[in-house]
């Protein structure tokens, strides 16, 4: 064997020792709240802690189905994740093309005004957010988040800069074949954009599955909580139960794993453009 | 941009706009003109607000000025708030700059099974605050946590965590930093990635070595990136509020952990004081504004572009 060689292998050994080390004390948590949540409530309190769960159980997740309303905020959460993402995308695509392929007085000065709101962060609106929504009769149902979600500038920046982009000859060719704006959006400019959909959709599906703030704010009853919701209040409720709050923290975490997996490209994008919600 | 001059008139792109001016204006920009009003009042949030209905009783019963403005910067609480929210950013931001600098390092390597390590850096940040605070409150409990239990191994007698006022905020930080590294990690990765390798190669036949290498290439270039992190970093620091919520309910010993956004939620729906806490997140707005104005100014300083 070489030296170069023997160097390259001691430094693909730190790597892995590196990387491995941190991904540890990364996943140290996720291994804690997974061992926890198969304890039995005796068990959760031994001391020296076990750090494989003597009798594990399934006990947590056969009480965590039972206690009312966690079925209920599963779907909730699924409910909302869904439509709220389809309806941000479908306005802001809208948006998106009339900014970026139609002609009218005051486009860019609208435009502009669209922008200038994203300066405003949400935590210093939440509470008029709320009071318009009560004065409304908004407040405790799932669907206004729909209309919450009508205005949101990132999206709409992000689709117009996409929609720049595509050659104006592909809608004249549109055109001459008789076509309208309702055909050039639907069946022209949304699939040519269809990377950039893919890419806020998903940031938008992790967003409202994980958002704590806005529905914490707008929705009291129990029926329609979201998984947040109904872990903050067994948070309250049950506070010492540790294998049920870890049971349910694990089952929140399963489905956003799973898109995760099959969207990873369309996650690296958007993270990297900066879409998501902190 | 060229645009299609044959429809070029409102009425053609008000049916795409309509959607979002309408969202704009109901859930935007009323909300904004909203809390300014509110802002001015003594509105409990329980009376019904009859602002848009007759504006003139409203005022008649509730307006008082700046009064808000002026009890909130007069009192001791907001200094107090402001000072654990700069005690989190001076420990959470170097923190966060170096990990998440060294994750992009790793993640760089073309190594087997790279993959797998990306995934598993992500893996928090794909967690909701909720589940993840959940979870790191239970593995920061003083007896029965996990963390503890690791000290304990390598003879570390670990603290009290969330319930001793010195150890909260670096809970909440260390949280954070668990949470957040594989999102700033990921963000450095693109800086990297975006480095032209002819500098190293200049650099090698003139004998650089490693860390000055380092120090006098890959630091600067990544400066751009840098700057994005620390600014988000910044305003995201303010907005602290999940992991707060969930961790340390009352807001840790002593108040340790009372921050921006969990006095506003607090005062508008637990004490009933809805024109305080509009007129606490008006400061709130002032404050980020200044922070990051103050970091646009800074860059040029130490920012440096490439092009």
């Amino acid at each position: 064997m070489t030296r170069k060689n023997i160097n390259k292998y001691i430094s693909t050994l730190i790597f892995y020792v590196v990387g491995g080390l941190t991904a540890a004390i990364l996943l140290i948590p996720f291994f804690w709240m997974i061992v926890t949540s198969l304890k039995t409530k005796g068990a959760l309190l031994s001391i020296p802690v076990e750090w494989i769960p003597k009798n594990p159980s399934l006990a947590a997740y056969e009480k965590i189905f039972k206690l009312e309303g966690f079925s209920k905020a599963i779907f909730n959460s699924f409910y909302l994740a869904i439509t709220t993402t389809i309806v941000q995308i479908l306005s802001a695509s809208m948006a998106a093309y009339a900014f970026s392929k139609i002609r009218f007085k005051g486009n860019e000065a609208l435009f502009r005004v669209y922008l200038a709101t994203m300066m405003i962060p949400f935590q210093v609106v939440f509470i008029p957010l709320f009071i318009i929504s009560s004065s409304l009769r908004l407040t405790n149902s799932l669907n206004a988040f729909l209309l919450l979600q009508l205005f949101n500038p990132f999206a709409i920046f992000m689709l117009r800069q996409k929609m720049m982009g595509i050659n104006d000859s592909f809608i004249e060719a549109a055109i001459i074949d008789g076509a309208n704006h309702f055909h050039i959006f639907t069946k022209v400019i949304l699939p040519l954009s269809s990377g950039v959909i893919a890419t806020l959709g998903i940031m938008s599906f992790m967003g409202s599955w994980n958002d704590y703030l806005l529905p914490l704010v707008m929705i009291s009853d129990k029926k329609k909580f979201t998984l947040p919701l109904i872990l903050n209040s067994l948070n309250g409720q049950y506070g010492s139960d540790y294998n049920l709050l870890m049971a349910g923290s694990l089952i929140s975490i399963i489905p956003i794993l799973i898109v995760f997996m099959f969207a990873q490209k369309y996650f690296r994008s958007g993270l990297q453009v900066g879409g998501v919600k902190a | 941009m060229q645009k299609i001059a044959r429809h070029n008139s409102f009425s053609k792109a008000l049916p795409f706009i309509l959607p979002s001016l309408a969202g704009l204006i109901v859930f935007s920009l009323l909300p904004i003109i909203t809390s300014l009003i509110i802002s001015t009042s003594s509105w409990d949030g329980l009376t019904k607000l009859t602002l848009f209905t007759d504006a003139k009783s409203f005022f008649n019963n509730f307006y008082i000025g700046l009064k808000n403005f002026r009890d909130i910067l007069k009192g001791d609480e907001f200094w107090k708030v402001l000072k654990n929210t700069l005690y989190f950013i001076v420990l959470y931001l170097p923190l966060i700059l170096i990990s998440s600098i060294a994750v992009a390092n790793i993640l760089n390597k073309k190594y087997r099974g790279i993959g797998f390590f990306r995934v598993l850096y992500y893996v928090p940040v794909l967690t909701s605050w909720v589940a993840g605070a959940l979870i790191w409150k239970w593995a920061l409990s003083p007896e029965y946590g996990i963390i503890n239990e690791i000290l304990d191994l390598i003879g570390i007698e670990g603290p009290k965590w969330l319930q001793s006022e010195t150890w909260a905020m670096p809970s909440i930080v260390l949280a954070s930093i668990w949470k957040d590294v594989g999102y700033f990690g990921l963000i450095f990765l693109g800086g990297l990635q975006s480095i032209d390798p002819t500098y190293y190669e200049a650099a090698e036949i003139d004998g650089a070595t490693g860390w000055r290498k380092v120090w006098y290439i890959t630091l600067p270039m990544l400066s751009p990136v840098t700057f994005f992190v620390i600014v988000i970093s910044i305003i995201n620091s303010f907005q602290l509020f999940p992991q707060v919520m969930v961790m340390t309910k009352d807001a840790g010993p002593n108040g340790a952990t009372q921050v921006f956004v969990e006095r506003i939620y607090k005062y508008a729906f637990k004490y009933h004081k809805m024109g305080y806490a509009a007129a606490y997140s008006w400061i709130l707005f002032v404050i980020i504004f200044i922070f990051t104005t103050l970091q646009l100014k800074l860059q040029k300083r130490w920012v440096h572009y490439d092009t």
